[in-house]
């Protein structure tokens, strides 16, 4: 009798899909987001934000890289030797990066060039060396594997967002130089974009400021501020 | 003279943190106090002087086709990158333990993570993508960790004397840092109407 429920909440302890699992790719969305929370990896892909479409497809090689990544670390764990995992960690990786890199290359070369160093620079984004050191080097695979999907989410996410904001009132556009590509605000003469087409407000110009660097920064300390404004716990005491 | 050019370009008008955001994470991190600060940049400057020419070297002679092994062996440049900038780190990390031990252990764990300093491999990755000559690789690498110790200063200064002002709560600490670093972005831009190539030849 006893061993049975024994194995009943051995079987519990650990499903494939639970609370516990859910939590992995829920919280870095919101609560323990990579860059507004953890201020992991704003490094490499701000500056791919301008638009949305590259933000896009620098998520998804994100997500891709920090999720197999934390796979093979995870698996490796018991393996590597204390004194070189950083090495064996930024190889794994450095291979991760140099398939995406290859395959969006195959893929979509006009992408590839817009994005040109950005690319590489995943293999240096915190977020992915944070999240092997801090999470997959002490955890099984699954978990390592859904953590580091939700991290790739979270990163993801505040670039999709940022690059929303910055082409609509940039540019007046979205998705400029993909498929879905369509105008928005304003009476944009944007690169890509076909002026005949009309829009609503189109009184709206362009606002230059969201095409700058600057303005990502602008638009993540705003994030920030909403998100602590709604969740105190956040607020820096010092 | 084109090697001045480079340097001037990449230490203001194309600055690593305030133009690409390369190394925004110990920019972050570090920035609460001119001190560490100082070190952590007087590491990068060091460190990107002495990896973009080895890499250049590793670029030209080992991975391009008309290298050492005849063929093109680019798609291993970043592994090859990363060991390279892995390894100066590693030394760095060992002639500050020595030479400095209050710089070290005020730096702690951020001079291992000027590995993953993006600002360190992007120098790299640009200097590939730019086709730059080993002398204008050397100055590019010396500009970029000269206009990262700048930027990197300069915000810590000012993060020192913003702790008495009064912000709102939820936007004290990280929020405002990235709306600091945005008007130093926007600051800086103002140096790019300057043309280095004319300052250099005695123009002006």
């Amino acid at each position: 009798m006893s061993t049975t429920t024994q194995e009943v909440k051995q079987a519990e302890k650990e499903p494939l899909f639970g609370k516990k699992e859910r939590r992995l790719i829920t919280d870095p969305l919101n609560d323990n987001n990579p860059i507004t929370v953890q201020v992991l990896g704003i490094c490499s892909a701000l500056a791919v934000t301008s638009l949305v479409y590259p933000s896009v497809v620098m998520a998804v090689a994100v997500v891709f890289v920090t999720a197999f990544s934390s796979l093979a670390t995870s698996l490796l764990r018991n393996y590597i030797p204390k004194s070189v995992r950083m090495i064996v960690q930024l190889v794994i990786i450095a291979t991760l990066v140099t398939v995406v890199e290859l395959t969006l290359k195959y893929l979509n070369y006009p992408v590839y060039k817009q994005l040109s160093v950005y690319i590489g620079l995943i293999i240096t984004n915190c977020i992915v060396m944070g999240r092997l050191e801090a999470f997959s080097m002490a955890n099984k695979p699954w978990r390592s594997f859904l953590d580091g999907i939700g991290n790739g989410l979270g990163y993801g996410l505040i670039l999709i967002a940022v690059g929303v904001v910055r082409e609509v009132f940039g540019k007046g556009s979205l998705f400029a130089g993909s498929p879905l590509e369509m105008k928005i605000i304003g009476n944009t003469e944007a690169y890509w974009i076909n002026t005949e087409t009309s829009t609503m407000f189109g009184w709206y110009a362009n606002n230059n400021l969201m095409v700058l660097p600057a303005a990502a920064m602008f638009v993540i300390g705003i994030i920030i501020w909403i998100q602590r404004s709604r969740n105190t716990k956040l607020v820096d005491v010092s | 003279m084109e090697a001045l050019n480079i340097f001037l370009k990449a230490a203001f008008i194309e600055n690593m943190v305030l133009a690409y955001f390369l190394g925004m994470c110990s920019y972050l991190a570090v920035s609460k106090s001119v001190k560490t600060a100082f070190g952590l940049g007087l590491a990068v400057i060091f460190v990107l002087g002495i990896t973009m020419p080895i890499n250049w070297l590793i670029n030209e002679y080992l991975l391009s086709e008309n290298g050492l092994f005849g063929t093109d062996l680019t798609f291993l440049r970043f592994i090859l990158f990363i060991a390279v900038i892995a390894s100066m780190v590693q030394l760095v990390e060992m002639v500050i333990e020595k030479a400095s031990p209050s710089l070290y252990a005020s730096l702690g764990i951020f001079l291992p993570l000027i590995t993953v300093n993006c600002a360190i491999l992007g120098g790299s990755l640009f200097m590939v993508s730019r086709e730059y000559t080993f002398g204008n690789s050397v100055a590019f690498g010396l500009g970029g960790g000269f206009g990262w110790f700048l930027a990197i200063i300069a915000i810590a200064a000012i993060r020192e004397k913003i702790r008495y002002s009064n912000i709102p709560p939820a936007l004290r600490g990280l929020g405002m840092a990235f709306i600091l670093t945005g008007l130093m972005g926007i600051a800086f831009m103002s140096l790019m109407g300057i043309d280095p190539a004319a300052l250099a030849s005695g123009a002006n």
